[in-house]
């Protein structure tokens, strides 16, 4: 059990993130030297289980919204979050107690370690999306009742604003305006909770899942170990449970394009020793893997593409004609997988066509 | 006429053009002051072609020089490292995430300012050029001899950038300053880094250019001379003295465009086959594809253009196990003339695999008489597949493409290969790296993020070429001889249509008289 997030754990947590990234979610790296800095300076942070949290602390989730391509040159003040946390707590009159993630995949896992460190408060270990998903409203907090609003933003320059509205999609569509104004990187923190509710409505565990992910990569790779064997049987020790290879193969095409503003893409895949090809839709991430009339995995189970050789995960924008893979399917926790849930993360809200069915299970 | 010039760490070659036709070539040891190995090739390679001075129209040389400084923290000097953006980029320091031991041999003089611009080209501050005065008041009573500036989205405008230089070029004339929208592309960290590395080579890159210039001097050479970049484009001296930085990936670079005009390809696979690895890259147009990965130089994270290269375990050393079904990654390396079977050794490698299917005649054959016709078939057929594996796992579509070979490992590979067209060994093939400097074009690139508010796609992306083909006619293209090689668009995701990111280069054949 890991009790305290240290140095150490940084490497392991960035490389467990990119895999919970689904191909998206931006490069870790940054947020790394991050919560680097504020753990050199602060000391580690304290991780507590959702069944640690007390009832009545107030729990405020975080991450940054915007373009990962900004996020490497407007390279943050580091002050912007704690500007957030400062306008959320002047607006509602309380005091944080607790963090967690809003996002567990890619950039996002790593900005709440480093507010933890800075303010000295603990990290839930929990998160709203127990992966990576491109909008605000895609949160297990919005589909089991906890309000999105307020919502404080902050930018470096100290402007801040609340965003107070009714519906957590609403919210998403004003904060990605003021984003786009705030130079294109903002830093958000909202879904404020009790611990008693954070227990209700949050996907349990996923900090110590990335750094679990990263550790069991790295320490395979050390012990020259068949690291994919090792990542599905560490899946099978949470409660993701079943993860497997539903593929291996060459991309053998890679095509892009603009819908709705969107840069929408499909990987083709040709298996190795032949058979029919597999394709993988990208919207940021991948959302469905298909081979033929096959669905082999579909959003919001997490479907990751690891270099065969080096298992490591592969970025939507680095895939290329090619490259060697193995499809990682794994199956998201009974909480991510009601229909509640379905409505607001699903394929139906990608404009899939796809019924849902979790890896593994039946109709 | 014109000479490619190659200064490596080990030998500098030489390469007299006449167009696209190698007259001749002459391989020499590089020596510790630059100069006098160039006059040495210079001189043989004049010898040998019988070619006179006065026909030599240009000289081209690349270097791994400056690369080769900065790996061995040599003759680096210290730097003010400073950073327009605040409050931005305060969290990570100038230098964060450098090798300690590099970091303080630069000094750690790092100076954050308020400034820089959003990638729309607003500003985040107006710059304080109060602040920029007293760093030079800094400088000064340092004893600093040279600095880099870096401002956020410098690459969108560079205007802070040039005013903060003007301030101490005003206040510290003898200052050599680095700028980083000149150094690199969008990717703040990596582009300062750069920038920081670049400021450290000011001496040493104006020693090196006047000793390339003595060196030609010396032979009263008076065609001007240039020195290839990155991207395997020319550069002025002048501005290699200014930016040694952009040299740093121009080996492999020029290897590559060498093996492309022996081979008569342009688009083709290029395969290097040494002692220990095989490099594996491939040429669009006639220039390498570019890596999209960040590249470390001496332990610095930097987002240079370098060749897009896979590196496997397969050389003339490399030792077979499993009856040959295992092949490295493990090789002799150097020490070859003395372990290899063939050559009185106990080790079996694949060139005593080539030797023993009576492929090469290398050392002494009777001592690998022994091996079993299995063995030999399977090795063959390992390294084969190896090299076939590699090419294909380059390739950015599925159609055969020509694999030119080159390297003194490219005995291994006799037969076909399923990925390839066709095989291609070209001569000449160990002064690639001069030939690709001697016809090396000159070129023009942006990389910047395009707001599309109150604008369309098609003007940003007509804007962008239109200013890439600019640069390359300014830096001394023929202007009907430019051509746009390269577009990338990438919009930014997460923030669907709002903007987008543009990367256009384009090139021409240098004017010359």
């Amino acid at each position: 059990m890991i009790t305290h997030i240290t140095l150490d754990d940084l490497e392991d947590l960035a490389l467990g993130a990119a895999v919970l990234g689904t191909g998206g979610g931006g490069d870790p790296y940054i947020g790394k030297l991050f919560a680097r800095a504020a753990i050199e300076e602060h000391g580690p942070v304290r991780l507590l289980s959702l069944e640690e949290v007390p009832d009545a602390v107030r729990v405020l989730t975080c991450g940054a919204m915007g373009a990962p391509t900004i996020l490497i040159e407007k390279i943050a003040s580091g002050d912007e979050m704690g500007l957030a946390f400062d306008t959320y707590e002047a607006h509602t009159g309380t005091k944080v107690e607790a963090v967690m993630p809003f996002e567990a995949g890619g950039i996002n896992s790593t900005i709440p370690v480093m507010i933890a460190a800075k303010r000295g408060l603990p990290l839930v270990d929990a998160d709203g999306m127990g992966r990576a998903f491109p909008q605000l409203e895609m949160e297990t907090f919005n589909v089991y009742g906890v309000p999105a609003s307020p919502v404080a933003i902050a930018d470096e320059q100290g402007n801040t604003g609340i965003i107070q509205t009714d519906t957590a999609a609403k919210a998403e569509w004003i904060a990605r305006g003021i984003t786009i104004r705030m130079g294109g990187q903002a830093y958000i923190a909202n879904y404020g909770m009790d611990g008693e509710t954070a227990r209700r409505v949050s996907v349990p565990g996923t900090v110590s899942l990335a750094i679990g992910i990263g550790r069991t990569l790295r320490e395979a790779r050390e012990n020259h170990k068949d690291m994919i064997q090792a990542l599905i049987d560490f899946f099978a020790t949470t409660h993701y449970e079943e993860a497997r290879i539903v593929g291996s193969g060459k991309i053998t095409d890679v095509q892009r394009r603009m819908e709705n503003g969107w840069s929408v893409g499909i990987a083709t895949i040709e298996p190795f020793g032949g058979g029919t090809p597999m394709q993988i839709r990208i919207q940021n991430e991948n959302l469905v893997v298909e081979q033929g009339e096959d669905v082999l995995a579909v959003v919001p189970d997490l479907i990751c593409l690891l270099d065969v050789d080096t298992a490591e995960p592969i970025l939507t924008e680095r895939l290329r004609y090619g490259q060697r893979v193995n499809i990682l399917a794994v199956r998201v926790p009974p909480i991510m997988r009601t229909p509640e849930a379905l409505a607001v993360f699903g394929p139906k809200a990608f404009g899939l066509k796809h019924e849902y069915r979790g890896l593994g299970l039946d109709a | 006429m014109r000479i490619g010039i190659d200064v490596g760490g080990t030998n500098t070659d030489a390469a007299l053009m006449d167009g696209m036709t190698v007259l001749g070539a002459c391989k020499t040891p590089t020596t510790s002051d630059v100069s006098s190995g160039i006059s040495k090739v210079l001189r043989d390679v004049l010898s040998l072609t019988g070619v006179a001075v006065s026909e030599i129209k240009a000289v081209m040389i690349g270097t791994t020089h400056f690369t080769n400084a900065v790996v061995e923290r040599k003759r680096l000097l210290e730097v003010a490292a400073i950073r327009l953006g605040l409050p931005a980029t305060k969290g990570l320091p100038p230098m964060t995430d450098w090798p300690n031991d590099l970091a303080t041999t630069l000094g750690r003089h790092t100076f954050m300012v308020r400034g820089g611009h959003e990638f729309d080209g607003r500003e985040i501050s107006p710059l304080d050029e109060k602040e920029i005065l007293r760093i030079a008041g800094e400088i000064k009573a340092r004893g600093l001899k040279t600095a880099s500036i870096t401002s956020v989205f410098s690459p969108v405008t560079p205007i802070m950038e040039q005013r903060a230089a003007e301030i101490l070029h005003n206040e510290v004339p003898d200052l050599s300053i680095s700028l980083s929208h000149e150094v690199g592309r969008v990717g703040f960290l990596e582009r300062e880094n750069a920038t920081i590395m670049n400021a450290c080579l000011a001496d040493l890159s104006t020693k090196v250019v006047s000793s390339f210039r003595q060196a030609l001097k010396d032979l009263s050479i008076e065609a001007p001379f240039f020195i290839s970049q990155n991207d395997g484009t020319l550069m002025t001296p002048d501005y290699v003295a200014r930016y040694p930085v952009l040299t740093f990936a121009s080996g492999p670079t020029n290897s590559m465009r060498g093996a492309a005009l022996l081979a008569g390809e342009k688009e083709a696979m290029v395969v290097d086959i040494g002692g220990t690895t095989s490099d594996v890259g491939m040429l669009m147009q006639g220039f390498p594809r570019e890596s999209a990965v960040a590249v470390d130089i001496g332990g610095v994270r930097t987002n240079f253009r370098m060749p897009d290269v896979l590196a496997i375990g397969l050389g003339g050393g490399s030792i077979i196990r499993d009856d040959g079904l295992r092949i490295g990654p493990d090789s002799v390396g150097y020490e070859i003339t003395s372990k290899a079977l063939v050559f009185g050794g106990d080790t079996l490698t694949t060139t005593d695999i080539v030797v023993a299917a009576g492929l090469e005649d290398i050392g002494d054959r009777s001592r690998v008489a022994h091996i079993p016709a299995s063995t030999i078939n399977n090795a063959l057929d390992t390294m084969h597949r190896m090299v076939d594996e590699a090419v294909d796992r380059m390739k950015t579509s599925a159609d055969p493409l020509p694999v030119i070979l080159v390297g003194g490992g490219s005995i291994l590979v006799s037969r076909d290969l399923p990925s390839a067209s066709r095989v291609i060994r070209p001569e000449n093939a160990s002064v690639a790296n001069a030939i690709g400097a001697a016809i090396a074009q000159v070129g023009g690139e942006i990389d910047r993020i395009f707001s599309l508010e109150g604008t369309s796609r098609d003007v940003v992306l007509a804007g962008a070429k239109a200013e890439a083909t600019e640069r390359a006619t300014k830096a001394g293209a023929d202007p009907a001889s430019v051509k746009i090689v390269d577009i990338e668009e990438v919009p930014l995701a997460y923030l669907p249509g709002s903007a987008t990111r543009i990367r256009v280069k384009a090139v021409g054949d240098l004017v010359m008289d």
